[in-house]
């Protein structure tokens, strides 16, 4: 009897630690419950699926320590993962063409969708590949625009990956930064009008038109508007059509640097360079070109920017990061991929608020949402239904089969809607219901859980229930 | 609401959805079913070049732009334009559908697109199939909102043949896609069908109760009507492109009587920056196939025709001169080509801009003088007999301009 009162203390207090140390107070150990249909919904939500044995696992060594785990995944060895990951095509020093730039895109892109589907099924870092999915969704860019497709896979890793449980500040940045944004969303043609006629006036004429797409330089909202509408604010935020055109004239100048081949600079520079090609491909890294850049003063969302260089565009991040409005458009898309697809506003304004008072600490964020009672609340088991990604990943995970191969899955993919890194608009895919069953979808589905599955798993993988998480 | 099937005379399987006794049902049975005014939309996706697929041989400003690559005027038997009206010219390669503008069943609006600027590949499309130029925040597409605004949700009112839903047809109405009827089919035989229709039917889940109902209805009704191979009317040759086989699709669908209203296809491979072509090349190839499809589609529909509409579009146009490769960049206005027995087809609708630099848009593109919409609305209330009242559902935030009259009511 003393024993056990002594052990029941003992495990209180370290619990008690280990939440304190990870940032919560002792007295407010949330009430994470242990049955096992708690546990199977939190695996339904925090992981791609569970597997056979997975919802045992986690309810004896307690889901509690689990998500904390999950929450701090440099912690969880995946090497076993890392050896199914498929090697990507390498990249060359420098590209001759832009039809080589662009192969070497669609190449890589394709590595790195059956890497993803390598990932969500065999990864240990279950949340933190969730998570990469959530944000890169969030953060959309659309492999088949132009030369998107090369600055993928490098914006994967390191604009999004290494960001998903830290600040969002730090996301928001590096996604600013990143080559597949400033390209996808045109922000790399944005110019200044007066410096882009200064530029355009001392090339030679065969290059006055600016290249293929005959674009003269000016200023491109493109990235302005998205920024507010989609990545922080919200469509509903309050900013104004004034504040997109000042955030983009922030915004000017940060470019694309060129690559310059070596053997090519040199034949460049003797005059040799094609007439109509683009001395150099820019294929490289960001660049901030001061010549490009609207130095005159901005007013964005009531602050004055000012200083006439890089720093105009990180004082405007800093400032839409911290906005109310965007703690609260966050809060309510996780709360949208996390609990259900119209999250209680209770909740929606406790996530908000953790937003808000950590300065966007992502990590902190996640778990004020996991430990809600709205969470595990009845309403939301099974509220979700998978997107095809999920489906398809769950069933692998369930079945236990074997993902050596994972291009076929990547059709099926394709054939259900939501090929990895395609989605075209900014607002990246739908993580709601009505985007993703209809008639046809649900049949698509049909057809490849018996792909998938064995013929006593096919009828489940493929019927209703396997459909919802 | 009790489901009944009843079979008609000419053996096609129709759904009704009555509550009424059995007699009145007998007599609905007996009488023909009023046939249904049908729309197929054909997407050139890419940026088909109008100005050398209708082509304005009698503006000299054209030969003077596009040294390389203009068309031929007319007089010069397969290696030049076919004249359509003194000024216009189809394509060489379009000799297809000239019997189509001869008994005045094709028309075309020229210098017709956006008011949108993009030049976005992506951007205009999706400006295009929702209907609403530079909002990028629409979700459904133009012809879902016509479902939803004009009848009854039924599951083969809308079908795309592709290989997933077009954004055109993306919404909250029911409408299906597949690249071919054999393709919608759960695989695995009868017993796997009966088994997911069972679990589906029984799961207390009505979203998805719901839509597995529509997609096993749908299969039904489908099977029955289009048994074994489809053989196209006699004489008729469709291409044999990933395009040709999906006009055949939807002939095949059409003629089975199961309640098709819109249907959509998908033209690829249209955008010809280096090595467009005149005469012959890549873009003549491409008006081959999409000519000599729409062309059997009609002969395959036959009488059918007199209640359908063939109506084709594209992004945005290509650049009035020729690029620095013989091919064409991003532009602006397009033409838009509208075949069927409602057309009032043998002319060519719109204000022609001219081609002069200061008639250009931004001095470089064929300007727009009509807007899409103009077309697409007057297809849907003149032909699908959709109550102007209820336009604005379909085209929120449109103020239609002048009526074309290129569709008679």
């Amino acid at each position: 009897m003393r024993r056990s009162r002594a052990l029941s203390t003992f495990a209180l207090a370290v619990v008690a630690l280990l939440f304190w140390s990870a940032g919560l107070p002792a007295a407010d150990i949330p009430k994470i419950p242990k049955d096992e249909a708690a546990v199977r919904h939190a695996l339904n939500r925090l992981t791609f699926g569970p597997r056979a044995g997975d919802v045992e696992k986690v309810r004896r060594s307690g889901l509690s320590s689990w998500i904390d785990q999950q929450l701090n995944p440099a912690k969880i060895d995946d090497a076993a993962l890392e050896a199914r990951l498929l090697s990507p095509p390498p990249r060359p020093d420098s590209f001759d063409s832009m039809q080589q730039a662009r192969r070497y895109g669609r190449e890589s892109v394709e590595v790195l969708a059956a890497n993803k589907l390598v990932r969500a099924v065999y990864s240990e870092r279950q949340l933190q590949e969730l998570l990469v999915d959530f944000w890169f969704n969030h953060f959309n860019v659309f492999a088949g625009k132009g030369r998107t497709a090369m600055f993928i896979p490098e914006y994967e890793r390191d604009a999004i990956r290494p960001h998903v449980l830290g600040r969002f500040r730090d996301l928001l940045g590096a996604t600013a930064k990143s080559p597949a944004m400033l390209f996808y969303l045109d922000n790399w043609l944005s110019a200044d009008p007066e410096a882009a006629e200064r530029i355009a006036s001392r090339r030679p004429a065969a290059q006055q038109n600016g290249g293929g797409n005959g674009r003269r330089r000016g200023l491109n909202e493109n990235y302005g508007r998205e920024l507010l509408e989609l990545h922080t604010l919200g469509v509903d935020g309050g900013y104004t059509q004034q504040d997109v055109i000042e955030v983009a004239r922030a915004f000017t100048g940060w470019t694309i640097a060129p690559e310059v081949p070596r053997g090519r600079f040199l034949r460049a520079a003797a005059g040799q360079a094609a007439a109509g090609q683009a001395a150099a491909l820019q294929t490289g890294s960001f660049r901030f070109v001061p010549a490009l850049h609207d130095r005159g003063d901005k007013m964005v969302l009531g602050h004055r920017i000012s200083g006439g260089g890089m720093e105009e565009g990180e004082h405007v991040l800093d400032i839409i990061a911290a906005h109310p409005a965007t703690a609260r458009h966050i809060a309510r898309k996780l709360a949208q991929r996390f609990v259900s697809d119209d999250p209680p506003e209770a909740l929606v304004a406790r996530v908000a608020k953790r937003f808000t008072e950590t300065s966007g600490d992502l990590r902190e964020v996640m778990k004020t949402l996991i430990t809600s009672p709205e969470f595990f609340a009845p309403q939301a088991r099974g509220a979700k239904v998978k997107t095809p990604i999920d489906f398809v990943a769950s069933a692998y995970r369930a079945t236990g089969r074997d993902l050596s191969e994972p291009r076929p899955m990547l059709r099926a993919l394709q054939q259900l809607g939501q090929m990895p890194y395609n989605c075209q608009p900014p607002t990246g895919y739908d993580d709601t219901a009505d985007a993703w069953i209809n008639a046809g979808a649900l049949v698509a589905r049909m057809n490849i859980a018996q792909q998938i599955a064995g013929p006593q798993d096919a009828a489940r993988i493929g019927g209703p229930e396997f459909q919802r998480r | 609401m009790t489901s009944r099937r009843v079979f008609l005379k000419s053996g096609a399987m129709t759904m009704l959805s009555l509550g009424f006794a059995p007699s009145f049902l007998a007599r609905a049975a007996a009488a023909a079913p009023t046939r249904k005014r049908l729309l197929i939309a054909i997407f050139q996706r890419g940026a088909v070049d109008g100005l050398n697929m209708i082509v304005p041989f009698g503006e000299a400003e054209y030969y003077r732009l596009r040294p390389n690559i203009a068309v031929p005027r007319p007089g010069g038997g397969d290696t030049t334009a076919i004249d359509l009206d003194g000024f216009f010219g189809l394509h060489p390669r379009m000799a297809a559908l000239k019997p189509l503008w001869d008994n005045h069943s094709l028309a075309i609006v020229h210098a017709c697109g956006s008011p949108d600027s993009t030049r976005s590949h992506f951007d205009a499309q999706d400006y295009m199939e929702t209907a609403t130029p530079g909002v990028k925040a629409t979700r459904d597409g133009w012809l879902n909102r016509y479902l939803r605004a004009s009848g009854a949700a039924a599951p083969l009112r809308g079908v795309a043949i592709a290989r997933q839903m077009p954004r055109t047809l993306q919404g909250p109405a029911p409408a299906l896609a597949f690249p071919a009827v054999e393709t919608f089919t759960v695989r695995g035989g009868a017993t796997a069908e009966r088994d997911f229709q069972q679990a589906f039917e029984h799961a207390s889940d009505p979203l998805l109760t719901s839509g597995a109902r529509e997609a096993f209805e749908a299969m039904r009704i489908l099977r029955s009507a289009t048994n074994g191979d489809y053989r196209p009317s006699s004489g008729v040759d469709y291409p044999r492109s990933p395009f040709g086989q999906a006009l055949q699709e939807i002939a095949r669908i059409a003629k089975a009587d199961v309640g098709l209203e819109v249907a959509f296809a998908e033209s690829t491979g249209w955008d010809h920056h280096v090595n467009e072509g005149s005469v012959d090349g890549q873009l003549a190839l491409r008006l081959d196939d999409v000519s000599r499809g729409i062309a059997a589609l009609a002969a395959d529909l036959g009488d059918r025709m007199a209640d359908t509409i063939v109506l084709t579009m594209s992004e945005f146009g290509r650049a009035a001169a020729e690029n620095g490769n013989a091919g064409t960049d991003h532009g602006h206005g397009n033409a838009m080509m509208l075949i069927g027995g409602p057309v009032k087809g043998g002319a060519v609708y719109g204000k022609w801009p001219g081609l002069q630099p200061e008639q250009r848009f931004e001095g470089r593109d064929l300007a727009v003088t009509t807007d899409f919409r103009d077309v697409f609305s007057e297809v849907v209330t003149q032909h699908l007999g959709l109550p102007s009242a209820a336009i604005a559902k379909v085209f929120p935030g449109f103020t239609g301009g002048p009526s074309l009259d290129v569709v008679r009511a």
